[in-house]
């Protein structure tokens, strides 16, 4: 049916739901993110607890020792909901998918020095074990965090470490023409390989923390601010210097998702702090223990891609993530 | 209804980009019967219902991705056997 | 020269296995520790093969062109001011109860399914729950921001979190969705991929969204159908996963068969609001409950279940019953919320004459020997102006939670059905001996549940009165009760500038 309407008679009676009306106040409608995240998760009148975990509720704030006063006091910097998320990644993709082509049909890896490969193949290639581990560190985070801002930019972290885990092993099978012969290696060198043990001891450690933060803090602020900065962007310029640029172009997604996804933690590490002393002193306690411990599980990594510059590199990265998260208003 | 014990079906939106997949449907599966209801286009068949990508490329006059069915994609019955060659829905 | 190419399923294998490793530092056990103790027997994890195979990379790709599509679709329904082109305002009573009662467990999806992609010892089985787990996300985040407009010109669309949490009904799929979300992770699976995604999620959204379609509700037909390019992956994945338990081991036959019977049964139950959703609120069906049960149940469900019939699964416990009651649940439904309407956050209306003839037709043999009565005596009390509001609150079954409205449609229609047991001194009371089973095989976990009624009585809802317990769910007055001069009829027709009835046909 067609209906003569004018313009004048459709004004809304609303412009916003009603929590967001609570937190915002109702003079604007909301953004498609506050509306997307707030308020989303069940909070009361839970109908049974879990059979997997009874000392706590399907929702529980008691599952981590950070408190807030209100879990959706946190913005993420880059709004992301599942649509922009989704389009954001699709543009990155559509780069490192030219990329893959570009270097296949060229033959770019073919004219790349033996010794570069080579250092791809043992630095680079058994990252896709580190990256498939923070693929379960932030599904663990989506699974027993509170808040729907929480889980929804866990989720979507969760996914791109599995993207990467597979950019990884997909420059793995390009560097030997889809033979996996530097993917077997890589996974030997993982499990076996005195300079990787350290650092895989640390993540299955990490893999049976109790508390989801302090697993968020162990591995979204720390390891990734250590093996990122060290290892897609100085070791990759260190590549890139000895004939190896290709190597850049095939892992730019991780060096520009790191950039963007480093925001999050900022601003995450802002606001938890911000909250109360004890949570700034948790979260310092943690960043400081797993500073020091996974500095010194990388250090042999280090080495072993820097040769003896391989301390300070290390240490230089380490610092300016203690500086940073240090300006973040935690006691480091 | 009950002697149409071994039905698979496919279910796609109602729109251009399904149009080329349901002809190869049509073609491909002379047996299958295609309906179409409010948004959506139902083909089914007894046991066995394939879209082939080659089919779908005449169709097309593209190359086309088996994966692109997921865009107009609605529902389904019949165990999925997916490949670069076809989507292929069957009971045993 | 150029790298071979890679073949899709051998691609994908290289991409998504192998990553993963036994652990040494810790034990595998304590790594996965909920994955056991069900006792589903799983031998080998490698022998787990996705259907469809997605890298994240194509993921990305296909997920962006649809959100790109349905966000051009939303706008531009925004700006068209597309809710005039409603079939009647009072359709909108179905997209109330859908944002208030299946957007908040699309979020459930995501947390649970989150949980079986860490918690699930195989890498393929983790990767398939989390690429869910994600696609929950969306539909819950595309289904509030489709239905953000229709919350800017009509009432009890603005708090469906909250009410969520709260509402007497709304407990129904609430309950079902934490019976679920507590369970294991192999039951949680087999209720929400299988039996509610594979056997029963066609009822939901198929006929649903091709209702929206027969209503003029572009917004929903939109969101829906984009997001059932996803379910298709999801319901995919639940016959894998039932086809897994049972190649692995044969001890997990029984195990399956249980949950099977349970969750569907808790599943149908929850679609009972489907069925009036189907029936009465949209204001043309393109097709009534029964016939989608005939299709999508009786003969699609068949289908499936022969199939499934060589690893010895049978047809789930007590499917004849709910074939019998495919007559009679939309209307008993839409009966209770019509007499509870000055409860509901959404509108209720009576059925038109030209609904009436509609549902004469579609069910011969029920609606004008059982329920066509009532519609009339109610129709009549309103033209008098007798109509009442019932006073009291219905008493709920202690599993499904919907009010004692269901009867023994195989011997008497007429008399309710009604069943009860003991269980350390008290007494608790079923709607059926479905939700009798499943209450008496875990009682320790349904003597847990939240029932609405039961804490209003407590006092724990606001208050004992029914305005302080409204107000407790954030009902405005404005929201509830009759659609026939209420705030949505009234600005419906300001636009419409006719449009005294409820319209169906």
């Amino acid at each position: 049916m067609s209906i003569e309407i004018s313009a004048k008679s459709i004004q809304p009676v609303r412009l916003t739901y009603g929590n967001l009306e609570e937190r915002f106040g109702g003079k604007k409608p909301s953004s498609r993110y506050q509306e997307a995240v707030y308020d989303v998760q069940p909070t009361a009148n839970f109908q049974y607890r879990p059979l997997w975990d009874k000392d706590h509720e399907l929702y529980d704030v008691s599952r981590t020792a950070i408190v807030m006063e209100d879990w959706y006091s946190f913005t993420d910097p880059r709004q992301f909901y599942y649509g922009t998320y989704n389009i954001a990644r699709s543009k990155q993709q559509d780069v490192a998918e030219h990329n893959f082509a570009f270097v296949d049909k060229r033959d770019l890896l073919e004219v790349m020095p033996e010794a570069v490969k080579q250092a791809a193949r043992e630095i680079l290639v058994p990252l896709r074990h580190v990256e498939w581990a923070a693929n379960m560190n932030n599904c663990q985070i989506t699974d027993e965090c509170y808040g729907a801002n929480f889980s929804a930019l866990a989720m979507f972290n969760a996914m791109d470490r599995l993207g990467m885990a597979q950019y990884v092993t997909r420059l793995g099978l390009l560097l030997d023409g889809n033979e996996t012969t530097s993917l077997d290696a890589g996974k030997k060198a993982w499990m076996e390989a005195p300079h990787w043990q350290p650092l895989r001891h640390a993540i299955e450690d990490m893999f049976v923390l109790d508390d989801w933060f302090e697993l968020m803090v162990a591995q979204n602020f720390v390891l990734d601010g250590l093996v990122f900065p060290l290892l897609y962007d100085r070791f990759e310029k260190k590549l890139t210097s000895e004939g190896g640029a290709t190597i850049a172009m095939l892992t730019e997604f991780m060096d520009d998702w790191y950039k963007e996804t480093v925001r999050w933690t900022n601003a995450l590490a802002k606001v938890t702090a911000k909250e109360s002393k004890d949570n700034q002193d948790r979260l310092s306690s943690w960043v400081t223990q797993w500073g020091d411990r996974l500095s010194s599980a990388i250090e042999p990594i280090a080495t072993k891609a820097f040769g003896e510059n391989g301390v300070n590199e290390l240490a230089e990265v380490k610092q300016a993530l203690l500086a940073r998260l240090a300006k973040q208003g935690l006691a480091v | 209804m009950s002697d149409k014990k071994n039905t698979v079906f496919l279910i796609l939106q109602d729109n251009d980009d399904a149009r080329p997949i349901i002809e190869s449907v049509e073609q491909d599966n002379p047996e299958a019967t295609i309906q179409y209801q409010p948004g959506m286009v139902r083909m089914e068949a007894a046991g066995r219902l394939v879209v082939n990508r080659e089919t779908v490329e005449e169709n097309l006059g593209r190359e086309w991705d088996v994966q692109e069915l997921h865009l107009n994609l609605i529902s389904l019955a019949g165990n999925v056997d997916e490949d670069d060659e076809k989507f292929e829905l069957a009971w045993n | 020269m150029p790298a071979k190419k890679l073949n899709l399923r051998k691609r994908y294998g290289l991409l998504t296995r192998g990553m993963g490793w036994e652990t040494t530092h810790q034990k595998m056990d304590d790594v996965f520790p909920y994955d056991s103790f069900e006792g589903i027997k799983i031998t080998d994890w490698d022998k787990w093969e996705d259907p469809f195979r997605l890298t994240m990379d194509a993921y990305w790709k296909f997920q962006a062109e649809k959100e790109k599509k349905l966000y051009a679709v939303i706008d531009s329904f925004a700006q068209n001011n597309g809710q005039t082109n409603l079939a009647d305002a009072s359709y909108l009573s179905a997209i109330k109860l859908f944002i208030t009662g299946v957007t908040p467990i699309e979020y459930a999806a995501h947390r649970g399914f989150a949980h079986l992609g860490r918690h699930f010892r195989g890498d393929g089985a983790r990767i398939a729950c989390q690429m869910q787990a994600i696609d929950e996300l969306r539909h819950q985040q595309t289904q509030v921001h489709t239905i953000s407009h229709y919350n800017k010109h009509f009432n009890g669309l603005h708090d469906p979190f909250h009410q969520f949490d709260r509402v007497w009904y709304l407990s129904v799929p609430k309950s079902f969705s934490e019976d679920a979300l507590s369970s294991g992770p192999f039951e949680f699976i087999t209720s929400i991929s299988f039996a509610f995604e594979y056997v029963l999620t066609n009822l939901l959204f198929v006929p649903f969204m091709s209702g929206a379609a027969y209503n003029g509700d572009m917004a929903t037909v939109t969101f829906g159908f984009s997001a059932q390019s996803d379910e298709s992956r999801h319901m995919t994945l639940g016959l894998e996963i039932i086809k897994f338990m049972l190649e692995q081991h044969e001890d997990n036959l029984p195990i399956v068969q249980r949950w099977m019977d349970k969750h569907f049964w808790r599943a149908y139950r929850l679609l009972a609001l489907v069925a009036a959703m189907q029936d009465y609120m949209l204001t043309n069906s393109p097709m009534s409950w029964k016939e989608a049960w005939d299709v999508y149940f009786v003969e699609n469900g068949g289908a499936l279940f022969e199939d499934l019939s060589r690893y010895g699964l049978k047809m789930p416990k007590y499917h004849e019953l709910a074939t019998a009651e495919a007559d009679h649940i939309s209307h008993q439904i839409w009966s209770v919320f019509c007499s509870l309407g000055n409860a509901t956050g959404f509108h209720t209306f009576l059925p038109t004459e030209e609904k009436m003839a509609w549902l004469s037709e579609k069910y011969p043999d029920t609606f004008d020997q059982y329920y066509r009565p009532r519609f009339e005596y109610w129709h009549q009390q309103q033209k008098d102006g007798t109509f009442e509001f019932q006073k009291g609150l219905p008493q709920l079954c202690q599993v499904c939670q919907i009010p004692m409205v269901f009867t023994e449609v195989q011997t008497d229609p007429m008399q309710i059905s009604y069943r009860v047991t003991e269980h350390g001194g008290d007494k608790y009371h079923f709607c059926s001996d479905g939700c009798k089973d499943i209450f008496e095989h875990e009682p320790e976990k349904y003597v847990q549940a939240w029932l609405p009624v039961h804490q209003i009585y407590q006092g724990n809802c606001g208050g004992p009165t029914l305005p302080e317990v409204l107000e407790w769910y954030k009902f405005t007055p404005e929201d509830i009760g009759n659609y026939i001069g209420s705030q949505d009829h009234a600005r419906w027709q300001e636009w419409t500038g006719e449009d005294k009835e409820v319209k169906q046909a």
